[in-house]
């Protein structure tokens, strides 16, 4: 069987998306490739070949002497300054990495936006967006981007958004197994083109402060156990992501570590119009409802259960371990 | 006269990031090198006009490998400008947590980086070469493998106290946001355990204790001929073949700003050492050049300096990073610095004429590995479940300061300025700033384009052995170079 070729190029991002894929686990990334079939035709952080052999390969690419099944590109496409894309220049080719992108992406079975730099701009786009960085087909929540609304690879497929800041490594590795048994369609994508094995969960599925949630019980400051939703900018009913049902790192997601869910699977989140950890409200009432919630309902139920909140959530939601374990108590029935 | 050539060697790879080297060469040596960091993201205008706790979220995202180590010196920053301090608890975590990343940042470059060089074909016939190849081939070798899962593995400290890795938010000016229980105390000493193992068998086939209390040229070569070293003999045995320890000698003043800062003090010291001894640093003469940036504005110390890039991209400036100087003068940076810093017998014992070299940077890495296992475990075993780990503080209005730290690759600041509650001024010296910096205005080059100099180049080669090498000696981390 003729192996799933990949290159994989780094933009205008920090790396770090590669540095997550390698914590991918049970079996490993280079276990995980090798067992799929997945070829790496070039990557920068993992490939030998440097300089001169790293461009024969993409000649090679251009040429059409090696077929090329998906090209993914970490980091946003800077188009600074002035059009130009020259604040990233791939070392050694005098050639902007936009130019760059623009030529392979077409020649690709599938093109693969690996974390939310590449897929919407990310944080590189963050404040005045000095270098014009945009994502492969999006420039933030707007189609377009570096390669346009309308592109498509050699598939049919848009660009697919493995989206995250920084994607889980098994976001990515569960992306090219899908796409090398030809398992990925467009129907698998969600609006925002990310896999929906992964966005079609919220952050909050799974979310150990569930509880604290369900009665309001909510934290005052970073390192209490209660909800983060009330004060601390947690979006976590409304970010896409399986975050809390597969674990990062073992056993750890950004709310388990203690801080809020920021939506960084999301379009745009690195300018949140808000402090990151700070909730805005009005009237004292939090600005954001969980997702698919009506308000009143929401208001209602809140202050509901609000009132129903059971001093042991009160007490553990605002220290940093538990002070006041559940109660023990038959479950049977007599 | 001889002819000089030039070459221009890029996409540089395993640099963690984009890099360009230019070569002017003449009688088959490098006579001139300069450092083209060539990707600009401009962070330190995106900082401009944020709340200061937003550098939280930010600059972590700076870099992906080192991002830990951005997050402690945003915090740092913060915390001193307004005044506040983790209680003792908070900063036993917050070191852990920095020092894992460092940790497992040493096994990415060791095994992925740095070690696949030696299995060129062009090393075909050497003695060590079959095993080479066995070990480290890209993406297939035993031990790149094994060490891929090694570091996962270890990482799950991150999970355990940080969420996740890279880009936690649990590194905050009053502490971090998990306080651990006994639970997580066992599983965390349990993970080190396993690191221990790996470390113990496969990296160096001895006990983490012998290898942090070697001591100079005469231990280490007896250790080496007293039984297989794994992977390190290996590259004992490569350095000695291929004389490392004669190639690439960089500038003979070493910086560190002191790395893992708990109530006992620095585990590893802060200082300058030049001159055959280490005194304190002259913070204060930290200046960015920018003669051969393209940037524009004066030469100036981060409280005071600008970032405004030139569109143009004008001469004679050939890349995006700026030129950092201590008094002056370039110094080297990493964890070899370090070593010679905290006055670590055996690293002062690999200098050659008071400057370091490939095989000395990358041995330098190794006895750090073991000595920031041994504290990690130390650390691990006094946590205190039960205690606070954060102290409350209140918002930064207006003040200023600086967080410094040792990344894996090497001294990291942030030097903020605040202003009614927003940023006023946001600069970052990161440790591939020092080490890959260009030009300074007066026109000397930074640390590896001195230590490039007289680099041998082989007929034919386009990206010479010699110089991968020496560049990936250094652990350069082209993301954070520019930010």
């Amino acid at each position: 069987m003729s192996p799933y070729t990949v290159l994989w190029l780094q933009s205008a991002g920090c790396g770090g998306c590669t540095m997550s894929l390698l914590c991918a686990e049970s079996p490993g990334l280079f276990d995980s490739l090798e067992d799929f079939g997945i070829k790496l035709l070039w990557h920068p952080s993992l490939s030998l070949e440097t300089g001169a052999e790293a461009r024969a390969i993409l000649e090679d690419i251009i040429a059409g002497r090696v077929r090329l099944d998906c090209l993914c590109v970490e980091g946003a496409i800077a188009r600074g300054p002035r059009g130009t894309g020259h604040f990233h220049i791939l070392g050694g080719t005098n050639r902007s990495m936009l130019s760059w992108a623009r030529e392979i992406a077409p020649l690709a079975g599938d093109v693969v936006a690996i974390g939310s730099c590449a897929a919407y701009g990310g944080v590189t786009a963050a404040g005045p967006n000095p270098t014009d960085a945009v994502g492969l087909t999006y420039d933030g929540a707007r189609e377009g981007g570096a390669l346009g609304a309308d592109f498509r690879s050699r598939s049919g497929r848009p660009v697919i958004n493995v989206s995250g800041c920084p994607p889980h490594p098994n976001w990515v590795t569960e992306t090219l197994m899908l796409l090398s048994l030809g398992l990925l369609g467009e129907s698998d994508l969600d609006p925002l083109k990310r896999p929906r094995f992964l966005a079609d969960h919220l952050v909050h599925h799974g979310c150990p402060r569930n509880e604290y949630y369900e009665f309001k019980a909510s934290a005052g400051h970073l390192s209490e156990q209660g909800c983060m939703m009330e004060h601390l900018g947690c979006v976590g009913t409304q970010a896409h992501g399986d975050c809390n049902i597969r674990p990062w790192n073992g056993e750890g997601s950004c709310t388990r570590g203690g801080y809020p869910c920021i939506n960084c699977t999301a379009p745009e989140f690195e300018e949140p119009g808000h402090g990151f950890s700070e909730t805005p409200k009005i009237a004292g009432v939090p600005v954001g409802l969980p997702t698919d919630m009506p308000k009143a309902w929401f208001i209602a139920l809140a202050s509901l259960s609000k009132a129903a909140t059971p001093q042991r959530l009160r007490d553990n939601a605002v220290a940093d371990h538990i002070v006041t374990p559940p109660a023990v108590r038959s479950t049977k029935r007599s | 006269m001889s002819e000089t050539t030039r070459l221009i060697a890029g996409p540089f790879n395993r640099v963690e990031g984009d890099l360009e080297i230019t070569l002017d060469i003449t009688d088959g040596r490098v006579r001139e090198a300069r450092a083209n960091s060539p990707l600009f993201r401009g962070f330190e205008m995106i900082l401009v006009g944020k709340t200061p706790l937003d550098a939280l979220t930010l600059t972590p995202r700076i870099c992906g490998i080192c991002s830990v180590s951005q997050s402690m010196a945003a915090a740092r920053a913060i915390a001193q400008a307004i005044g506040v301090t983790p209680p003792a608890p908070g900063q036993l975590v917050a070191a852990l947590i920095h020092a894992v990343e460092n940790l497992a940042d040493h096994l990415t470059h060791f095994h992925l980086f740095f070690m696949p060089d030696f299995t060129r074909p062009a090393y075909a016939g050497r003695p060590w070469h079959d095993r080479m190849v066995t070990r480290f081939t890209a993406a297939e070798g035993s031990a790149i493998r094994s060490a891929t899962r090694a570091r996962a593995d270890l990482l799950h400290i991150m999970g355990q106290l940080a969420g996740k890795w890279p880009h936690t938010l649990s590194l905050q000016p009053g502490g971090v946001t998990k306080a651990p229980d006994a639970r997580d105390k066992v599983r965390i000493l349990a993970t080190l355990k396993a690191c221990r193992r790996f470390l113990e068998s496969d990296l160096f086939a001895a006990p983490l204790e012998e290898v942090a209390a070697l001591d100079g040229e005469d231990a280490l070569d007896r250790w080496r001929r007293a039984a297989p070293r794994g992977d390190t003999g290996l590259f004992l045995d490569v350095a000695e073949d291929l004389e490392l320890d004669r190639m690439g000698a960089g500038p003979p003043r070493f910086l560190s700003v002191g790395a893992y800062e708990t109530p006992a003090g620095f585990l590893f010291a802060r200082g300058l050492f030049k001159d055959g001894a280490t005194g304190p640093v002259p913070l204060e003469r930290v200046e960015e050049h920018l003669a051969h940036s393209w940037m524009t504005g004066a030469t100036a110390h981060p409280f005071a300096g600008v970032t405004q890039p030139d569109p143009d991209m004008a001469d004679p400036a050939y890349s995006w990073c700026k030129a950092p100087r201590l008094a002056g003068e370039t110094v080297e940076v990493g964890a070899f610095a370090r070593q010679v810093v905290d006055n670590h017998p055996l690293a002062r014992a690999l200098l050659r004429d008071g400057a370091a070299n490939v095989r000395a940077r990358v041995l330098g890495r190794l006895l750090e590995v073991a000595r920031t296992a041994l504290a990690l475990e130390a650390w691990a075993a006094a946590l205190s479940p039960g205690a606070s780990h954060m102290a409350r503080s209140h918002a930064l209005e207006t003040g200023r300061g600086a967080g410094l730290v040792e990344a894996a690759r090497g001294s990291l600041g942030h030097w903020l300025v605040a202003r009614d509650g927003k940023i006023k001024s946001y600069q970052i010296i990161a440790p591939t700033t020092w080490n890959f910096s260009p030009r300074d205005s007066q026109g000397l080059p930074g640390p590896v384009e001195q230590a490039l100099e007289g680099a041998l180049v082989k007929p034919g080669e386009t990206t010479p052995l010699s110089v991968q090498h020496i560049v990936r000696s250094f652990d350069p981390c082209m993301v954070c170079t520019v930010h």
